[in-house]
């Protein structure tokens, strides 16, 4: 069994938890996926299965994806990642996962990829506080000093300087599933996570 | 964004009348006490209402001893057990602010009639 699901981030909303407090949660349109590939240690040297989610139109599909899930024999999915398997998992190609491993109360890993914010000067991106701004300071968002003179005459390795910020994968952990729908494959879990609506997010129990 | 309006809308109460800005009123409400349970009431004047969808909060303030008191509630929220109007006043805005200004008899509002 694979205890990891992929999903698409809907949104965020707010729900009552059965003791009538306000829950913030995020909704997770998370999978069904199914095993397309298996590979084993005897093949490829290490043990991991392969899931794929998401529709995706037959015409949009490239020749060698399609004659990947031919091989199969499972309809083409638009998204695909690896899982690697722990010793003694049972996984065979073709094996359906959904929502339903998750139960109310346990809690997730949610990985997902960050918003892009571009190129980020230093209050942004590492939380530098900033300048006075008026009466005449003339020092408003720069860096500021990034280190001494003579000694040690060069920059220390992990200076906050601008740059490029997000868009890099994030994970979050240990958040509370609040609901599982396995009708609509819905699942529900608490507080934030990374990316934007419809962003692909991967999903592991705890 | 259709299943999360889907979702809101199941959370959404209509066993409980609407209420207007300016309407005086007296909400029933549970609070838990370690393991006790008992029903509060909070009487005043509904002063706002804001956002929406089960989102949606509304604001009452009272004078109690001379203190003006201020509490908002979730207008979905399962703790409310009732809401009993008591009178509509007739009022101009939306947001009835200016009441925090006033006191005593100017803090009043005129009896709405239909």
């Amino acid at each position: 069994m694979v205890a990891t699901i992929l999903g698409r981030k809907l949104g965020m909303t707010q729900v009552w938890s059965e003791d009538d407090e306000l829950i913030p949660v995020t909704v997770i349109e998370a999978g069904p996926c199914v095993v397309s590939q298996v590979k084993t240690v005897a093949r490829d040297g290490y043990s991991a299965a392969q899931i794929a989610f998401g529709d995706i139109k037959e015409s949009k599909v490239k020749r060698p994806i399609a004659g990947h899930f031919a091989k199969a024999g499972v309809s083409p999915r638009r998204h695909m990642a690896e899982v690697r398997l722990a010793q003694g998992d049972e996984v065979k190609v073709g094996d359906e996962m959904t929502v339903e491993m998750f139960e109310i109360g346990g809690t997730v890993h949610v990985t997902g990829k960050s918003k892009g914010k571009g190129f980020a000067g230093v209050i942004k991106r590492h939380g530098f506080h900033g300048g006075p701004g008026g009466h005449g300071s003339h020092f408003h968002r720069a860096t500021g000093s990034i280190g001494q003179a003579s000694t040690p005459s060069r920059v220390f390795r992990g200076s906050g300087m601008p740059g490029h910020m997000g868009a890099e994968t994030v994970t979050v952990r240990n958040l509370e599933v609040v609901r599982v729908d396995p009708e609509q494959n819905l699942l529900l879990v608490k507080g934030a996570v990374p990316g934007a609506k419809g962003s692909l997010l991967t999903i592991r129990s705890a | 964004m259709k299943t999360i309006r889907a979702i809101e809308q199941q959370q959404i109460r209509d066993d409980l009348p609407v209420l207007n800005v300016g309407d005086n009123v007296k909400v029933h409400y549970r609070v838990v006490e370690g393991n006790r349970e008992r029903i509060q009431v909070f009487q005043g004047v509904v002063i706002r209402r804001h956002g929406s969808s089960n989102r949606e909060t509304f604001t009452v303030r009272k004078i109690s001893f001379g203190v003006g008191v201020e509490r908002t509630f979730p207008v979905h929220s399962p703790k409310i057990v009732k809401i009993e109007t008591i009178g509509r006043g007739k009022v101009r805005r939306s947001k009835l602010y200016y009441l925090r200004d006033k006191v005593g008899k100017a803090a009043r509002l005129r009896e709405r009639s239909f």
